[in-house]
């Protein structure tokens, strides 16, 4: 079963929603009905399911509504229809103790402009939710201390959030998060204002954070190359409307639509694309052409900008192998060309 | 479903409107002689009429004496705790020797503005100046200053709860910016003079003064202070499963306290202001040494006294202040060194 279940929800912002509900149930545009009833849909009908230990990266420009989307897995924000479904019960049930306890054990979340209390110290910071949670100092500082070790931060524990750069306050947000070991984790464009290097640099430590506590992560960012990099699975909004869920290959290989397309058209596909899905299976290639060059073994999910300068150096041959060494499939000039150019998929 | 009381609403101001008018004509001594002559006689409509005239004073004068006579012992008991509270400060303060009191001024503003040198030094120097520029006056600026303190206590205690329910609640917010506004335009003699009946002449009616002056504008910055709280911040904490009072004095209160700590600094200055109207109803203290000067037409005398005054607001001021600025200095993002 999926840890977080999110079916049919909608938002509705104005005086009176409920009245609006029915229009956009019908399938009127967001225009329109801002300009009929001067409401404004935030969500339209999205379901998407979340398995435990995947990242889930939700896309979308400014105003499609994906802040709306990540709020309403902890209740920060009530949906005008639908349900949210966590560990199989139902979010909406829980009345108001209920949904503090929940926030408190099951959850945390990242903040875009790091939601850091000022008036506190970063060692303060990191502990609050285990303090909201009634821990004792010692103990929280000692959990705390460690969550500021494995984010790199030793010695800043006693400096303000105002006497560090962005990335470090970002850290002590992620740390803070992790603290109260959730099981889910909430990134609402946890990176978007960091400077690129720093965001890169986040991005790698998240990853190498999520291979060792394999969470359920909700990512949401605005910028592809970062969804990407991060997700397992990547949802696209637009203008409240959930338009595709795919992995990262799917949402490169076959866009959904216009907008998708025009989301993908600048990505370095090198970064995205794994040797498994541009090579050639074993039967359909013909031996002959390997003969001709020398080979070279890479693994399936190694990504193309790894191996690219070697073909075109020695004009090599790829051999992908899964991980037990058994021979999948060859990549050769011709399958790097067609994947690597922006259109010939669509061929 | 607001638009549909909304008429009701009107109607009924309408007719408590109407209301008035017969009221007012009916309780009337120089109405016509009939209702009839309003039409034949239309000389009423060149000069405003005498008979429409709402009986206000007349139902404020009643409603005020049955008040005073119900819940006067009420009143007497307040004025009875604030005017011990205010003799034991007073007394205190009079008695301990004038080098202690600088020195303690000096030890808090020290301690208050972390440390500064300059603020100390000329806060310190400025106490002194007070007693300097007339002996008589050192007396005379404890009274005020302990009628001050005890008025500003007051608004602490009930501004800062009442700003916290603004912020919490528009509807409280727009129950109480009216009383607000009220209270800081209705000319100070108008409450004074009933402050008088319930509490009598002194310190007492001025403490009131000041709490029903300078109470708006802490109550008005407690409820900017908490609403202007950074929302992620809060959602922050509520994410982590902060209840509302976990969120209130864990987050709130702590981030808006440069905001309240201005309330309170210009609470104290509008209650300085407000000590030397109150000499006007026989209040003791600094007013008064500016009130005998101006009945003496004693320009020199009236002028020392008024100096003595603001030095007393620049002490106040700059100790207010440098604990503000502390505060703010840790909640506002660092400023780059050059």
């Amino acid at each position: 079963m999926s840890k977080i279940e999110i079916k049919n929800i909608y938002k509705i912002f104005g005086t009176d929603p409920l009245s609006v509900l029915p229009m956009v149930q019908k399938g009127a545009s967001k225009e329109q009905v801002l300009e009929e009833t001067g409401h404004t849909v935030g969500l339209d009908n999205v379901s998407i399911s979340i398995e435990e230990g995947e990242t889930f990266v939700c896309m979308g420009l400014s105003g499609s509504g994906k802040s709306t989307l990540i709020r309403h897995i902890n209740r920060l924000i009530d949906p005008t229809h639908g349900e949210v479904i966590v560990n199989g019960t139902n979010v909406l049930d829980f009345n108001e103790n209920q949904l503090i306890d929940f926030r408190k054990n099951e959850m945390s979340m990242v903040f875009q402009r790091f939601g850091l209390f000022p008036h506190k110290t970063v060692i303060q910071n990191v502990a609050y939710g285990l303090e909201i949670q009634g821990m004792q100092l010692e103990k929280r500082n000692e959990i705390a201390m460690k969550q500021i070790e494995a984010v790199g931060l030793i010695g800043f524990e006693n400096q303000y959030p105002s006497q560090l750069s962005g990335g470090m306050q970002q850290r002590v947000g992620l740390a803070r998060a992790l603290a109260t070991n959730p099981g889910i984790l909430l990134m609402d464009e946890a990176f978007s204002a960091l400077d690129p290097l720093i965001r890169s640099d986040m991005q790698q430590q998240l990853i190498e954070l999520q291979s060792e506590l394999k969470k359920t992560i909700v990512f949401i960012t605005h910028d592809l190359d970062e969804s990407l990099r991060l997700g397992d699975h990547i949802g696209i909004l637009n203008g409240g409307r959930l338009v595709q869920v795919g992995t990262p290959e799917q949402i490169i290989m076959n866009p959904a639509d216009d907008y998708v397309e025009a989301f993908v058209k600048d990505v370095n596909r090198a970064k995205v694309l794994r040797a498994k899905t541009v090579m050639i299976k074993a039967d359909q290639f013909n031996a002959k052409d390997l003969k001709l060059s020398d080979t070279y073994k890479v693994n399936e999910s190694v990504y193309i900008e790894e191996f690219l300068p070697k073909v075109l150096s020695d004009r090599s041959t790829i051999v992908v192998v899964d991980n037990k060494g058994d021979t999948m499939g060859y990549i050769t000039e011709k399958e790097l060309a067609i994947s690597l150019s922006k259109t010939a998929h669509q061929k | 479903m607001l638009k549909k009381y909304k008429k009701y609403f009107n109607f009924g101001f309408f007719l408590i409107f109407i209301l008035l008018l017969i009221v007012s004509y009916n309780s009337s001594k120089r109405k016509p002689d009939s209702v009839g002559e309003l039409i034949t006689d239309l000389r009423w409509l060149n000069n405003f009429p005498k008979w429409l005239d709402v009986p206000f004073m007349v139902w404020i004068n009643d409603g005020w004496r049955a008040f005073s006579a119900k819940y006067g012992l009420i009143f007497d008991a307040i004025g009875y705790g604030l005017l011990r509270s205010y003799s034991i400060i007073k007394n205190f303060l009079v008695d301990v020797p004038w080098p202690i009191i600088v020195f303690a001024v000096v030890l808090l503003t020290f301690y208050a503005s972390g440390k500064k040198y300059g603020t100390t030094l000329f806060v310190g120097l400025c106490t002194f100046s007070i007693g300097f520029l007339n002996p008589r006056f050192w007396d005379k600026a404890i009274e005020t200053t302990t009628i001050v303190f005890i008025g500003i206590v007051l608004c602490v205690i009930v501004g800062i709860p009442i700003g916290i329910a603004m912020a919490r609640s528009p509807k409280v917010r727009n129950a109480i910016l009216p009383i607000l506004d009220l209270m800081q335009v209705i000319p100070a003699f108008c409450y004074l003079i009933p402050g008088i009946i319930l509490f009598g002449l002194g310190a007492i009616p001025a403490i009131i003064g000041i709490f029903i002056y300078s109470c708006p504008p802490l109550i008005r910055l407690t409820d900017l202070g908490i609403r202007l709280v950074d929302k992620e911040i809060l959602e922050a904490a509520e994410s982590f499963g902060a209840n509302k009072k976990q969120k209130l004095w864990g987050v709130q209160l702590p981030l808006a306290l440069p905001n309240i700590m201005q309330g309170i600094n210009q609470c104290t200055m509008m209650a300085l202001a407000m000590v030397v109207v109150a000499s006007m109803i026989g209040t003791r203290g600094l007013g008064d040494e500016v009130l005998l000067g101006l009945q003496q037409l004693n320009v020199g005398s009236s002028l020392e006294a008024g100096l003595a005054i603001v030095l007393l607001a620049i002490v106040f001021d700059r100790i207010t202040q440098a604990y503000g600025e502390r505060i703010q200095e840790r909640t506002q993002p660092a400023k780059k060194k050059k």
